[in-house]
């Protein structure tokens, strides 16, 4: 492989493996965006037992092990991997020290790093190491006519989408949000060269210490999973008519969620409360009732891809973000789609 | 004592965002400002912490003159004294200079500090960057997005949740940590500190070269990233508005939409099953 082709890096984040597939998701946009600078693409994997099979249960650790020919597998022309037994649980400083000093050596052109809770402190860490920009939380990535990855991060909840660029330092660097990209299917024939870079003898011990680590046990997640979401806000009027979300839900085979005045009026649980302090949800269609849209449920709706928005306020912030507008009293709308519903599915 | 340092940011009030309705942007200039959420969960474990060991709180902010806001807020909700950092030329900042700046005035006006506490993140911009990044300026150990906080001694240990992992941490002071939006109730505010928010406040004015810093490193200049453009996506989405009898807007919801309604429910909804 040339050494001066410009190479895309994508940070393999593997722990939640099965959940988390960010890392794979950003393999594939990397290949289109390499496509595009002639460059290539590289995966950088710090852990331990990380390029073979190995059962999560030895590892003592909540881990996935294979992830080396995983990545390669699903686009990885290179994979940069430190193997060593301090690296078997994430650990931040050391992490950042890696990636700092293989960066400084390799100097690749562009660092993917997915939007996860670690990457989100990982990434600002390591683009303040190395002098350069960093755009968060990017929901989409492109390559401009000067060659220049162009970074779309959302700000006020989505409401704003700003693209950026880093015109002069390199590496250029972003966070991308999970879900964003379609990760390409495997294949297990595709080979890849396997770079392994030796833990420095100098690394200084990380300066927080893990005391604990437990996997939270796989939350239920109806809400953040639903196909279809019913929501309601006070414009529903009573906690009565709020009630009747469930039998929408029900007839639709979607969940329920609320704003943050329902959840504190009691007319639902914490658990339903879409917002920035609750759920984020991603349904195919999303009905809103009775939602004005203050910034902190909207930001949670914003991976809807279809949304339903019932209000009498036709200005109400919720309505101005829907697909199809309802200018109704949300209650008695939500009484006649129960009742138009079940003419035709039941 | 312990010394502590608490990063407020101000952001436009959104629920009250004066939007431009015809371009649909924001017309920040017009917004009341807020202590961003975080940043003010960030002071409430300070006071909570302070309450508990007993030490002082020093606000710290960037922004334009009229940050100075969240402040007196804060010294009203308890803070002893703040550090307003204002310049033309710290304007435009990215995160790693705001960083850098920040840092600087922290080492200035609160040399000596045990615990630096910031919101994880800022509702206007969202980057969740700065605290991670001030960390590194002050080469201090950091953790961010905690949702508990004890203290032993000069150990501090930390309780989060992080990608689906419910860790325990613990480092030694002085160090940092950014701070989740929690459920915490709102800080009574005493009357005692809002008198003190307006009479002879403690707060301190401080601009680039108070500080030292060189033009060429902060603000828009010393920015490596740019924006090039800024749209609003939601004011370009084309949206149907339905008005009328109720009966009428669903069956046109299921006509026009039976693809994205009824084919994510698996269901045929234009038309009504005989009984």
């Amino acid at each position: 492989m040339s050494a001066n082709k410009q190479a895309i890096w994508v940070f393999g984040d593997y722990r939640n493996y099965f959940q988390n597939r960010v890392t794979l998701q950003l393999l594939s946009r990397a290949k289109d965006l390499a496509k595009k600078i002639d460059g290539e693409v590289c995966a950088v994997v710090f852990g331990h037992w990380t390029d073979e099979w190995v059962d999560d249960a030895l590892s003592h650790n909540p881990t996935f092990c294979g992830v080396v020919g995983e990545y390669i597998a699903h686009g990885a022309d290179r994979v940069y991997l430190t193997d060593h037994p301090r690296l078997s649980a994430y650990s931040m400083e050391t992490y950042a020290l890696l990636m700092e000093r293989l960066a400084r050596r390799e100097k690749p052109e562009m660092i993917l790093i997915g939007a996860t809770a670690f990457g989100r402190e990982f990434a600002p860490r390591v683009a303040k190491r190395l002098g350069t920009g960093l755009t968060a939380d990017c929901i989409g990535l492109d390559i401009n006519g000067e060659g220049l990855l162009v970074q779309m991060a959302p700000s006020f909840g989505g409401n704003l989408v700003a693209e950026i660029v880093t015109p002069e330092r390199r590496p250029q660097m972003a966070t991308v949000r999970p879900g964003i990209f379609q990760e390409i299917p495997h294949d297990y024939v595709r080979t890849g060269e396997v770079v392994r870079v030796p833990m420095p003898v100098d690394l200084p011990a990380d300066r927080v210490r893990l005391v604990r680590v437990e996997r939270c046990p796989q939350r239920e997640q109806k809400l953040e999973d639903a196909k279809v979401v019913v929501c309601g806000g006070r414009g529903l009027g009573s906690r009565k008519k709020f009630a009747k979300l469930f039998e929408l839900a029900e007839l639709l085979g979607g969940e329920v969620g609320a704003t943050r005045p329902v959840v504190y009026a009691d007319w639902a649980g914490h658990d339903a409360l879409v917002g920035q302090a609750g759920k984020q949800i991603r349904p195919q269609i999303l009905f809103s009732f009775g939602i004005s849209g203050a910034i902190q449920h909207t930001a949670a709706c914003n991976n809807a891809r279809f949304i339903v928005a019932v209000n009498k306020n036709p200005n109400a912030a919720m309505m101005k973000r829907a697909d199809v507008a309802i200018v109704a009293d949300a209650s008695q709308l939500c009484a006649t789609l129960i009742q138009e519903l079940k003419k035709r599915i039941r | 004592m312990l010394k502590m340092v608490v990063c407020l940011k101000q952001v436009p009030m959104v629920s009250e965002l004066p939007w431009d309705p015809r371009t649909g942007t924001l017309q920040r200039d017009l917004a009341e400002g807020m202590m961003n959420p975080a940043c003010r969960s960030a002071l409430e474990a300070a006071l909570r912490l302070r309450a508990a060991e007993g030490g002082e709180i020093t606000a710290i902010t960037m922004g334009p003159p009229m940050a100075e806001e969240v402040l007196r807020e804060a010294i009203a909700l308890g803070a002893d004294r703040g550090v307003l950092l204002t310049d033309r030329r710290m304007a435009g900042a990215d995160t790693s200079v705001t960083s850098y700046t920040l840092a600087r005035a922290i080492e200035r006006a609160c040399a000596g500090f045990d615990l630096v506490l910031c919101g994880f993140s800022t509702i206007d911009s969202e980057t969740a960057q700065v605290g991670p990044q001030l960390a590194e300026e002050l080469a201090v150990p950091g953790v961010a997005g905690i949702d508990g906080i004890e203290l032993f001694g000069r150990t501090v240990r930390m309780r989060r949740l992080s990608d689906n992992f419910l860790e325990t941490l613990e480092m030694d002071l002085p160090g940092l940590i950014t701070v989740a939006t929690g459920e915490n109730a709102l800080q009574h505010v005493p009357l005692g500190g809002l008198q003190a928010a307006f009479d002879g406040a403690d707060i301190l004015t401080l601009a680039a070269d108070d500080l030292g810093l060189d033009p060429e490193r902060i603000g828009v200049k010393g920015s490596a990233t740019r924006i090039i453009s800024v749209t609003s996506p939601t004011a370009a989405k084309k949206n149907l508005v339905l008005t009328g009898a109720p009966k009428r807007i669903v069956e046109q919801l299921f006509e026009r939409f039976d693809d994205k309604i009824g084919g994510a429910i698996g269901r045929d909804l234009k038309t009504e099953k005989a009984k």
